[in-house]
């Protein structure tokens, strides 16, 4: 493992979305201007309260599933796979250059969220804007870390944007957004249970409802990072020198 | 002359029961332009993909600079410029190659020298600063050779490298090939084109999976009593048949 190419290459992955100013404008438009949307659709602010800050918890998640599990998808069939791995660069190097890529990304993008949500519209947070931020930079390496692992099942991008509703979704409806994950079918909290989603989730709750950081918050990082490490572990063993 | 590459028995089998290569054995030397040719799908790309360590060897052995192929130390010894044009469309000319010579091991001024030497090199120095994807088919070619240039490395994988590019290019590029063979490095180059097949110092016949032949260009036509290369070639496939 090299630091200087885990750098290089997320360098080279912050470059390339730098070149693509729509793909940014997305990124950093999108969250506030759906959580804008929900404010409006919940007309009643208590409830709008508590989904604003789960949605920070889930934004980032699924927006860096996407766009990590299409980046490195297009690695593997554009031929520039082919070429490193011929190359004195460490798989992991690889992997975790995307991962400190895209957090950094999902940083800024959280920063954004958040200050629209905690600025503009009077989300009220107890926990403060830097755990809440925390809990959006963990979503998104989960997402990134799942968006590494998933492409290698994808042989073009129409199949990778597929997995979305297939990996994402059954984790986006159980995860206690819409209902109460003890008001559902027991089978479901179940599934509920292992989801890393529902402890993206559960973080941006604790970090809602209470004013100094708990120990149910520390179980629900140290699930999440051990989820996202687990899947960049898998992503490294996707992606193989010989075949 | 000692071998750069050697392959004794080599063949490939893939998952699907298509046999790709089929008992190849080869001593390429060293210096030389050595072309794999052949028709597509005669295996040319499967003996490189071998040689630079992609493919597993289902039976038989290769050794490329003396060490096992695929073995870590190879990496970074040699180039490899795949079919694909394999550099990234969304960064510009210098930044593809400032990534892939850190890739390289090649850092500070070690880097900026390296990707300016191989930006000169083909030609590409007005388009330094432009995004690959806006280039043309040729220059994009020549954006994924200029990577294979990086670290003057002794040996080069090129598989099909003058594709699709407009006869000027490519004698430009063959000029470039014959100039890095002259500097003592070693060029394998793969073609489907039989005219190609005259600038080589070295032919491999591929079909099939089977080399057909392998000598020099002068040598497979004296032997096949033949004028060119693609009437020799024909000769032993019909031979062959």
């Amino acid at each position: 493992m090299s630091p200087r190419k885990t750098l290089a290459t997320s360098h080279r992955v912050l470059a390339q979305l730098r070149h693509d100013p729509r793909t940014l404008a997305l990124l950093f438009v999108v969250p506030p201007v759906l959580i804008t949307i929900l404010k409006y659709i919940f007309q009643n602010s208590r409830m709008f309260d508590s989904l604003a800050p789960m949605l920070l918890g889930i934004f980032p998640m699924v927006m860096m599933f996407l766009i990590t599990s299409i980046a490195t998808l297009r690695e593997r069939t554009n031929g520039t796979l082919e070429r490193l791995m011929t190359m004195p660069i460490g798989k992991v190097d690889f992997i975790l250059g995307y991962a400190v890529a895209f957090s950094a990304v999902a940083l800024l993008q959280a920063s954004v969220a958040a200050g629209v949500m905690l600025g503009l519209l009077h989300v009220s947070v107890l926990g403060g804007t830097v755990p809440t931020l925390v809990g959006a930079v963990l979503s998104a390496f989960l997402g990134t870390s799942l968006g590494l692992f998933v492409s290698a099942f994808a042989a073009t991008e129409f199949q990778a944007v597929q997995f979305m509703p297939a990996f994402i979704f059954p984790q986006l409806l159980t995860c206690g957004l819409f209902v109460p994950r003890g008001q559902m079918a027991r089978f479901l909290q179940w599934l509920a249970d292992i989801f890393p989603l529902t402890y993206s989730v559960d973080v941006m709750k604790q970090v809602t409802v209470h004013a100094t950081w708990t120990g149910a918050a520390t179980r629900d990082v140290l699930v999440v990072v051990g989820y996202a490490v687990a899947a960049l572990l898998l992503g490294s063993l996707t992606i193989h020198r010989q075949e | 002359m000692e071998a750069v590459v050697s392959v004794k028995n080599l063949s490939i089998v893939y998952k699907n029961g298509l046999r790709a290569l089929e008992d190849v054995s080869l001593e390429l030397p060293r210096g030389k332009i050595t072309g794999f040719i052949g028709p597509s799908g005669a295996g040319k790309t499967t003996l490189i993909r071998v040689l630079v360590g992609r493919q597993r060897i289902a039976d038989g052995s290769a050794t490329v600079l003396g060490e096992p192929v695929g073995s870590a130390r190879l990496r970074g010894q040699f180039s490899y410029m795949t079919q694909n044009l394999s550099v990234y469309p969304d960064l510009t000319v210098t930044e593809n190659l400032s990534y892939f010579a850190h890739m390289l091991e090649l850092y500070g001024s070690a880097s900026t020298s390296a990707v300016h030497e191989a930006i000169q090199t083909v030609d590409l120095t007005p388009q330094a600063l432009q995004v690959v994807s806006s280039l043309s088919g040729g220059q994009k070619q020549r954006v994924s050779l200029a990577v294979a240039l990086l670290g003057d490395p002794p040996l080069l994988f090129l598989d099909e490298p003058t594709v699709g590019l407009d006869p000027v290019l490519r004698e430009q590029l063959w000029k470039l090939f014959r100039e890095l063979a002259r500097s003592g490095k070693t060029v394998i180059v793969t073609s489907h084109v039989m005219d190609e097949a005259d600038r080589c110092d070295d032919l491999v016949l591929i079909r099939s999976g089977k080399v057909l032949a392998h000598a020099s260009p002068h040598e497979l036509c004296t032997h096949t009593h033949s004028k060119t290369v693609e009437e020799g070639f024909i000769k032993l496939v019909e031979q062959a048949a």
